[in-house]
């Protein structure tokens, strides 16, 4: 950086947050338009047919609200501990495990009235992937443990747990050898609220009312964000800093669980293997996009979603392997971390001599 | 009998443990310059891509090999760009970096799914295979087998005796001391990055051209992940990684031969027992003390223009 100084900025200014996103999009737009010519397939025509897939039509665009759901939720739940800065990486074994919960829930209470039946199966399916959260949280707290590798560890246990059960106990005798429960009896379904998308959405909604309110307008709220920002000054302020991270993990665990509840219940209508399909780490990447402030995740959650389901719609037309999107994900959030150096700092143009000083 | 199995199972260990120790040694070079990089899972799978690739149109595992480790170096400057020249947060930015380097590796090794690979020979040293036990446990693999047996030693060497090394780890304890010596604590640390991306990828590199001589789907599952907790929990010393990497070895051996053997356990819960176990280890050598805590300025970025 010849010519050119480093300097600290004061206040951050407005633009770069509108700046950042399209100059990383753009980026990742030139990477992934490379990566397409490798395989000798057109960057224009795939850009199109991605576009089209997420949010060209009314159809893309309820596919694209169904993918947010499980994302936004699965995002609101880390986001709420990486403001604290719990490295909560486990969303994807807490999202598996709400899908337990859930399943669980349907195999032992049958029979009951649908709105019954939906809350017991969200209920259950907090209480799941909250106790998976909860245990980082133990571990970190009683024997310092680091959380972000007890959590990814969690999470391949997690996965491997639900694939137990239902190669296992939880096997439907009736599904011919295919590992999967019985088809869920149609009162433990999501009802359709809007076009096709499911209540999950309903979900969502008052998830994030409750997360908002809760982080803006209760003490502890406002605690959880201090012990965040400086850990040192919330232990002089008698925070209770071990309560919060156990409470943390275990809300942000409660809300990939009710992701897990809704995706088995109104996706796939039953526990299946491949349940898990990484929304737990596009949630990561979405909490960081929007920079963990939860209006910005629900746009966040969508445009995710969209350029996951268009991704889904360039493997069919154009056989992209699915792939794709990880890569897209990965880059932009790439992109989107280094740009956002310019939150903090402004480089500024030296003299000459002043250049050949320093 | 038994005895035959038992050391069949002990050269097994040292097999499943090496990409472990290669890529442990490598992020634990990256993480003792003070940069913690979770990206190794992403980068040791795009070295197993690059390897395979280079392995399958030229035919030469040496040149595969150093493709691996190059080519995880380029996906590990990213991860520098990021943290070092624009202060992203480390974190994420090494979590990005293993979503990015899963899907690239997917998306460019998907039309070579189920594709073989020669990639290197065991070969048996002379004299000291012959050895009973000692022998076919440790000397009769291939030669980046033989390459890891020297790596620790050599790491440490580098650490303790040489200027580069010192420069390298003060820059993960204390940047603004090297700062202040007449050094660049960036510079040390883009060393730590890339060199640490370089051992990472050869360890991926281990894993299709040595491991399943093939190129599948989700060759690392998870190998990456464990390789960062690995260098927690050799306290950030090269000896006790070639230890710690021999340990995980030994599960994943023991887990194959079991399921291989068909017992009575749902592979499910085998296929936990890494993952448990890497949460146990990690329990039992939490005991903090003197020498046992990360290098103090692990993952803080060194402000510009100080």
């Amino acid at each position: 950086m010849d010519g050119f100084r480093v300097v600290r900025r004061q206040t951050p200014p407005g633009w770069v947050s509108f700046a950042v996103l399209p100059a990383a999009l753009l980026i990742a737009l030139v990477f992934c338009s490379l990566l397409l010519m490798i395989q000798d397939k057109s960057p224009v025509k795939a850009a199109v047919v991605l576009f089209q897939g997420g949010f060209g039509s009314l159809y893309a665009l309820q596919d694209t609200m169904l993918k947010a759901i499980p994302i936004f939720l699965c995002s609101l739940g880390v986001s709420v501990a990486f403001r604290m800065k719990v490295w909560n990486i486990g969303a994807e074994g807490q999202f598996a495990l709400g899908g337990v919960g859930a399943t669980w829930a349907v195999l032992t209470f049958s029979g009951l009235p649908m709105p019954l039946m939906l809350c017991l199966m969200l209920l259950c399916a907090a209480v799941a992937g909250g106790l998976w959260g909860l245990i980082p949280g133990y571990l970190r707290l009683k024997f310092g443990l680091n959380e972000i590798i007890s959590t990814l560890m969690l999470n391949y246990i997690g996965i491997e747990f639900m694939r137990y059960l239902v190669y296992g106990p939880w096997k439907d005798p009736g599904s011919m050898g295919f590992p999967m429960t019985g088809l869920f009896p149609e009162e433990a379904v999501f009802p359709e609220v809007l076009g096709y998308v499911h209540a999950g959405l309903l979900v969502c909604v008052v998830a994030a009312v409750a997360v908002y309110v809760f982080l803006q307008r209760t003490r502890l709220g406002f605690e959880l964000c201090v012990s965040g920002e400086n850990p040192r000054a919330a232990r002089y302020a008698r925070i209770p800093y071990g309560f919060l991270l156990m409470f943390v993990l275990a809300l942000s665990g409660a809300l990939a669980g009710m992701a897990g509840c809704v995706e088995v219940s109104a996706t796939f209508n039953r526990l299946q293997p491949n349940l898990c399909t990484g929304y737990g780490y596009t949630a990561i990447v979405v909490a960081w996009l929007s920079r963990l402030r939860t209006p910005s995740i629900a746009l966040f959650s969508v445009f995710v979603a969209g350029l996951l389901v268009g991704t889904d719609n360039l493997q069919v037309d154009m056989q992209v392997p699915a792939a794709f999107g990880g890569i897209l994900e990965g880059f932009i959030l790439l992109c989107v971390l280094a740009g956002q150096f310019f939150h903090s700092y402004t480089l500024v143009r030296m003299g000459r001599r002043q250049g050949g000083a320093a | 009998m038994t005895w035959d199995i038992f050391v069949a199972l002990l050269a097994a260990t040292v097999l499943a443990g090496t990409p472990l120790l290669y890529a442990t040694m490598g992020e634990l070079i990256t993480e003792r310059s003070g940069v913690l990089n979770l990206g190794v899972e992403g980068m040791m799978i795009m070295g197993a891509f690059f390897a395979f690739i280079v392995e399958y149109k030229t035919g030469n595992p040496w040149l595969a090999t150093l493709a691996a480790g190059l080519g995880a170096a380029c996906i590990g400057f990213l991860h520098g760009v990021v943290c070092l020249v624009f202060q992203g947060n480390q974190t994420v930015s090494g979590l990005a970096l293993t979503i990015f380097g899963v899907g690239l590796s997917d998306y460019l090794g998907a039309p070579f799914i189920g594709q073989k690979t020669v990639g290197f020979q065991s070969f048996d040293i002379p004299l000291l295979s012959d050895i009973p036990v000692l022998g076919p446990v440790f000397f009769q693999h291939d030669p980046l087998v033989y390459l890891s047996f020297v790596l620790p030693w050599v790491v440490m060497w580098f650490f303790r005796r040489t200027s580069l090394g010192l420069a390298l780890c003060a820059a993960g304890e204390a940047p603004e001391a090297v700062r202040a010596a007449g050094l660049n604590p960036v510079r040390m640390r883009w060393l730590g990055i890339c060199a640490g991306a370089f051992f990472v990828g050869v360890g991926g590199a281990y894993l299709s051209l040595c491991a399943t001589h093939l190129w599948t789907h989700n060759l690392t599952a998870g190998k990456g992940w464990i390789a960062v907790a690995l260098v927690i929990f050799a306290f950030w010393r090269p000896r006790r990684a070639l230890l710690g990497a021999y340990l995980f070895g030994g599960i994943m051996a023991l887990q194959l031969r079991m399921q291989a053997l068909g017992t009575a356990i749902p592979s499910s819960l085998m296929m936990m027992l890494p993952y448990a176990l890497t949460i146990l280890a990690l329990l039992v050598s939490s005991a903090r003390g003197k020498g046992r805590s990360a290098p103090a300025a692990l993952g803080e970025n060194i402000a510009p223009g100080a």
